[in-house]
């Protein structure tokens, strides 16, 4: 009875949990690892120290995922600045989201691929063109659900900035933005995970650095646990930036509601 | 000088207001009287600016503050912020000592969620009134307060309007409260609506009133 009531209470603790579901995860692994019996498959996970520890000490990883990492952010942040301002306008205004919304519709459906591959046709075969490219893939997604926090805008709110003339910089800090930030906060998660996986698609096909570009090599090498390791390494930078930058930033702005 | 003249106002086909006149000084308090659902709170959105689409004119002044039905706080916000922000020009000092007046200057760093209907009603008021409007507007300002509440809320609203002076339009169902505060008496009736009566209010008038709504 004591003991369950502990255990209960430990999992209550979110970090914990998380790590419980991870460590599940890797179990999971082990026995698959266990149950396939051959390492160019599917490696032990312990297995794939060596290949880490050497493309660590080589340089070659840290490099590689730095470069993933700037495209990331080089597409992360006008995708992210041109989504909020298209689907903040389109909730607003009903002529722009009239005009638009077809448009969003063939974007949102246009496959990833075509449109890379489009762009390193039209662009060539660079940075631009690769950048171009994830930044147009995620517009649509983010503008979406934009459009949708700009729609449940409180009009009372408006009302009362207006009655007091609240300046037009002010209404946005303090009366819109607060309102959009849920929104902001789902674009950016689910905006961030789609964009590096774009990314390394991009790299696959046509950069000469990134992870993306590493995955392809050993592909062709047929070594799975580079692969892994290279892939495993971009996700466990992902998984610090979602613990150290956006969830404490989520929690900030909603610290309001808990209060 | 606030000139009202609203000639129609109307949701889609349906008519809500047809020739609503009346003029009103700054210092001078209006009630507006009326049942649920008449427009009274389609008039004051028209008057304070909020809603454009109506055919009529409207002169009022620069400064106005609204009383809505509801707080209308913003709730992401600290209380003292919800002075602050909406009034810039107005110090963190005569904030706090607007929050004094109100009785929630323990409060100044919580959230409005945190507070009592009550005290987000008053905290309402007071950023009404940190404006030193030109023409006040309000809602129902008092709806759903217990009896002291809404009286503590009705003596701290005229002690603000004999010290800022502004033009007031006070929406109210209760005969009380518009005796109180306003010398003139606007009702609303019909659909559309239109202003059946323009009374100047008195004892007089409020006893009959207050008999007549008995019966
Ligand atoms: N945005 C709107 N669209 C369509 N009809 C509306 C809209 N706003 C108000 N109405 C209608 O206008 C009428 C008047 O509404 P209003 O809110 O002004 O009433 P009220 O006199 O303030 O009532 P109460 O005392 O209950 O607050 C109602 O019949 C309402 O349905
Ligand atoms: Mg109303």
């Amino acid at each position: 009875m004591d003991c369950s009531c502990t255990l209960t209470k430990t999992l209550q603790s979110p970090a914990l949990v998380r790590a419980f579901s991870l460590g599940l995860l890797l179990l999971l692994w082990i026995v698959a690892a266990e149950l396939t019996a051959d390492t160019s498959v599917l490696p032990q996970p312990w297995a794939l120290w060596p290949s880490f520890a050497e493309a660590a000490a080589s340089g070659a990883l840290p490099y590689h995922l730095g470069m993933t990492l700037w495209r990331v952010v080089c597409a992360f942040v006008p995708a992210m600045a041109i989504g909020v301002a298209l689907g903040y306008l389109m909730g607003r205004v009903p002529a722009v989201d009239q005009w638009l919304d077809p448009w969003l519709v063939v974007f949102l459906n246009l496959p990833a691929l075509v449109l890379i591959v489009l762009c390193y046709l039209w662009i060539g075969l660079n940075e631009t063109a690769a950048i171009i490219a994830v930044v147009l893939n995620k517009i649509p997604n983010v503008a979406t659900i934009l459009r949708e926090g700009a729609r449940a805008l409180d009009p009372n709110l408006g009302a009362m900035a207006q009655v007091y003339r609240m300046r037009p910089l002010a209404r946005l800090r303090h009366v819109v933005m607060p309102q959009l930030a849920p929104f902001i906060a789902a674009a950016a998660r689910s905006g961030i995970a789609v964009i590096w996986k774009i990314v390394l698609v991009v790299e696959f096909l046509g950069r000469s650095s990134g992870i993306g570009f590493q995955i392809h090599f050993y592909f062709q090498l047929f070594d799975v646990a580079m692969v892994l390791v290279y892939a495993l390494s971009f996700i466990g930078v992902m998984l610090l930036v979602e613990a150290l930058i956006l969830q404490p930033s989520e929690r900030r702005v909603r610290r309001w509601r808990t209060a | 000088m606030i000139k009202v003249d609203v000639r129609q106002k109307a949701f889609g086909e349906e008519e809500i207001l047809h020739d609503i006149r009346f003029a009103m000084e700054i210092g001078e308090t209006v009630a507006i009287l009326g049942t649920s659902g008449i427009g009274k709170s389609t008039l004051l959105r028209l008057i304070a600016g909020i809603d454009p689409a109506f055919e009529g004119r409207i002169t009022r002044p620069e400064k106005i503050a609204m009383v809505f039905q509801e707080p209308v706080l913003l709730p992401w916000r600290s209380v003292l912020e919800n002075l602050t922000l909406v009034h810039p020009e107005l110090g963190t000092e005569a904030a706090h000592s607007a929050l004094e007046r109100i009785g929630i200057l323990d409060k100044a760093q919580l959230f409005p969620g945190q507070l009592s209907l009550g005290q987000q009603r008053r905290l309402a008021l007071a950023r009404a009134f940190a404006g030193r409007p030109e023409l006040l507007v309000l809602d129902e300002p008092y709806v759903s307060l217990d009896a002291a509440t809404a009286e503590e809320m009705l003596a701290l609203t005229e002690a603000l309007i004999a010290e800022t002076g502004p033009a007031v339009i006070l929406v109210t169902h209760s005969q009380v409260e518009a005796h109180r505060l306003a010398r003139r008496c606007l009702r609303l009736t019909g659909r559309p609506a239109t202003i059946a009566s323009d009374l100047a209010t008195g004892s007089a008038l409020l006893s009959r009133d207050v008999h007549h709504d008995r019966a």
